[in-house]
């Protein structure tokens, strides 16, 4: 670990803190239906939309309403997506000449896309058209985003709100995220990502004769626009197979430390619209705390581990940290925090790749996942999963006082805390479970590419990334299986909506609660005895779900490679 | 439901064509008309021949030239398509070796690179990202280390002086972003270039 390396750490942390209450004021506005600076530009587009359409945007929606008008625009977004990636042969901007994807690999991508998991069970610039990357997977990273983002603010707008039956209008939200919110943050980020070096060009792949005389096909396309959306959103699917490790998707160090920032920007700025909104910006500020003290354990980790390299490396007189499978122009500290931070949000981008992580170096970003991604998380998704275990945690403070618990004025009762169990337990359920069947299904096992503890990380990987909808990998494992492409697939829908409708559910009963004025027995949840508890049941209920997980993977590995053993 | 059918087809058509048509196309033309050479892939280009990118590694084996990193990319087999056999530094298909830190294939890879190094420039440390493979596999970078590394064996094979190419090495070496991002490096191909410029240049016999 070197003194340089940590700078880069802390600075991205202060800018990152410095970023929150801006974004956050400004989103704050957008759903709150406020103007801002960019209204009288975008209020006639939004306008026309509300009026073709026929949505009265003043009128609101209960919950299920809400929940139902979600999930048919997901049918719509998973058709369209589906039919794309099945006649990309036939339709234009296919310079490559890319041919249909095979019924499954269709399934699973669609369906990755749509949850905004963006685990990629092919190589894009083997496999997708330009269209197919622009129309389908740039636009769905945009939907999938939007979605995370509304459904935390309709959770919010629970908590914020008393003795209504509604928490917003699905059709407004989604409209005003994509128009407001996304749109303008990617329209420079994608310019300076140009300048850094990302191509954007519908021109074809280029052929190059090298100085040794050989033919080298240089992979294009329309890079940048998806690369910004990709971050911002937290989606993560790589325009190219190498995701941000290859250099047309992330040229320099300085578009690196970029893209890491946007992966955190939007999802650090909920916590403060959750403040604003429930009308205590420190509320947010204690969720945000918690989230920075497990990230900063989990750099710390990851960055010692990679820094240290590996037994086979030392043994051979090779200094330098673990190299395999990194790029020189990041180097250690910007690798190892990239794989923190893509994996504390949900975004699954890699710079690096994770399955040639040190054991200790690859097991931070599984259980990143394993928590449910609730460090930052992903945009929205993280905030409803850190407020599923804010719940769980004034629960367990209100045991040990005896009184019913309360949470910025709202009742926690029975109902509340049995949805936010259901949808804490079904991660485990789905990534536990369906490793286990993995790792005794012979075509599955046939997957792996590492023996040893290793080849069952990547499966354990491969299905804990997928539930969390993150979509990064231990890439060895060849995931364009029939096996692993249907489990997938239940995997990442499982992982969404069953976290979504408990969620929503909540949203829906906190609504309709009365306010309770704070008194002298409420448990004030702005402090750090609050942030430790929270933290606390965070690592305790993952730890109990998850540590035999790790304990014959990343674990087993790692004392077996300090013996010298290899596989 | 069914009244929720037309917000639903005509909010969804809207914003696809705005996110999925109209940004891409409106990018490109703004990008293609402000950095057109990046847009386009940094491309480098010698008389009307496009040599390579900028940005992209590409395989160098001759030991006259400086080596990149080791690249696991892999193409399909030309005899069974069902099949890949390794293809470094393809450019249409990126991807690194995801050898996992106990894997017996990678301790002997890296067993057999650092002896074949050693004999390049017996005495030496050798550099850890020379014996590595890169995560793209299209790494266009190694350390200013790896690259020194290597000046014994390119002196002596293009019967240059080691100082002249050490003096290249440094010339061609970039720092860290705003002194601060990532790590120095030198770009193989730029260098390489520089390094065939020097002997064109160079009288001949001396």
């Amino acid at each position: 670990m070197t003194l340089i390396g940590w700078t880069q750490i802390i600075l991205f942390c202060a800018i990152v803190i410095a970023l929150t209450p801006v974004l956050g004021l400004y989103m704050t506005r957008v759903f709150e239906g406020k103007s801002t600076p960019l209204s009288p530009l975008l209020r006639p587009v939004e306008t026309i939309i509300y009026r073709v359409s026929g949505i009265d945007p003043d009128r609101e929606q209960h919950w299920l309403s809400y929940t139902l008008a979600m999930l048919l625009f997901h049918v719509l977004g998973f058709a369209a997506l589906y039919a794309l990636l099945r006649l990309q042969g036939f339709l234009p901007f296919n310079p490559a000449e890319q041919s249909a994807m095979a019924p499954d690999l269709a399934l699973n991508t669609a369906i990755s896309f749509l949850t905004n998991t963006n685990w990629q069970n092919y190589g894009g610039e083997s496999t997708l058209s330009y269209l197919s990357q622009m129309l389908g997977l740039t636009h769905q990273n945009f939907l999938s985003a939007a979605t995370g983002i509304v459904l935390a603010v309709a959770l919010i707008r629970g908590f914020a709100r008393a003795s209504v039956s509604t928490v917003g209008n699905f059709w407004v939200d989604i409209t005003r995220c994509t128009l407001y919110v996304l749109l303008p943050l990617c329209i420079p980020f994608t310019l300076f990502l140009v300048w850094q070096g990302i191509p954007q060009t519908f021109g074809p792949y280029v052929d190059a004769t090298t100085l040794e005389g050989g033919k080298q096909t240089l992979a294009l396309g329309p890079v940048a626009s998806q690369v910004a959306i990709k971050m911002l959103g937290t989606n993560g699917g790589g325009f190219f197979n190498a995701n941000a490790a290859h250099p047309f998707e992330n040229p320099t160090a300085l578009s690196n430390f970029v893209q890491m920032i946007s992966i955190f920007a939007l999802g650090a700025a909920l916590t403060n619209v959750f403040g604003r909104m429930v009308g205590n910006q420190r509320q947010g500020w204690a969720i945000l705390a918690a989230m920075g003290v497990l990230f900063i354990a989990g750099v710390a980790v990851c960055y010692w581990a990679e820094a240290h390299g590996t037994q086979i490396m030392q043994s051979l007189g090779l200094s330098g940290g673990n190299m395999e499978g990194k790029e020189v122009r990041f180097g250690i500290a910007a690798s190892a925090l990239f794989a923190v931070i893509t994996t504390a949000a949900s975004c699954g981008a890699v710079n690096a790749m994770h399955d040639s992580f040190t054991a200790l170096g690859g097991m931070i970003p599984i259980i990143n996942m394993e928590l449910g991604e609730i460090v930052i998380g992903g945009v929205g998704a993280g905030l409803y999963g850190m407020l599923l275990f804010v719940i769980i945690t004034i629960f367990l403070a209100g045991l040990m006082v005896g009184r019913t618990p309360e949470y910025v004025g709202k009742k926690i009762e029975a109902r509340e805390v049995k949805m936010a169990m259901l949808a804490i337990l079904i991660l485990p359920l789905v990534m536990l479970g369906f490793t286990a069947i993995a790792v005794i299904y012979p075509p599955a096992v046939a997957s792996m590419a590492n023996a040893g503890p290793h080849g069952y990380s990547e499966v354990l990987y491969a299905f804990t990334s997928q539930a969390a909808n993150n979509g990064s990998a231990f890439g060895g494992l060849t995931g364009n299986t029939p096996f692993y492409n249907l489990t997938g697939a239940v995997t990442m829908f499982l992982g969404r909506f069953w976290m979504i409708i408990p969620a929503m559910a909540i949203a829906g009963s906190l609504a309709s609660k009365r306010s309770v004025a704070a008194t002298a027995g409420t448990f004030p949840t702005t402090g750090p005895l609050f942030v430790g508890l929270l933290v606390g049941t965070i690592l305790i209920v993952g730890g109990l779900t998850f540590f035999p997980a790790l304990a014959v993977g990343p674990l087993a590995e790692h004392l077996s490679m300090l013996t010298g053993a290899t596989y | 439901m069914l009244k929720d059918l037309r917000p639903a087809l005509v909010s969804f058509v809207a914003l696809t064509v705005l996110t999925g048509l109209v940004y891409p196309l409106a990018m490109t033309g703004i990008a293609q008309l402000v950095f057109p050479a990046q847009a386009n892939g940094s491309l480098i280009t010698k008389g009307d021949q496009v040599v390579g990118s900028a940005l992209i590694g590409q395989n160098f084996a001759e030991p006259k030239y400086f080596h990149g990193r080791l690249s696991a990319t892999t193409a399909p087999d030309p005899q069974d398509s069902t099949k890949t056999v390794s293809a470094p530094y393809n450019a249409a298909s990126s991807g690194g070796s995801n050898l996992g830190p106990t894997s017996k294939a990678l301790a002997d890879r890296l067993a057999a690179d650092v002896a074949a190094a050693k004999q390049d420039n017996p005495g030496a440390d050798v550099p850890v990202d020379l014996v590595t493979t890169s995560g793209s596999g299209l790494d266009p970078d190694i350390s200013p280390e790896a690259a020194l590394f290597q000046v014994p064996r390119i002196a002596k094979a293009r019967n240059l002086s080691e100082t002249t190419l050490r003096a290249l090495v440094a010339y061609s070496t970039q720092g860290r972003e705003l002194g601060l991002f990532g790590e120095p490096r030198v770009n193989v191909l730029k260098l390489n270039l520089a390094l065939d410029r020097l002997e064109a240049s160079k009288p001949s016999g001396s």
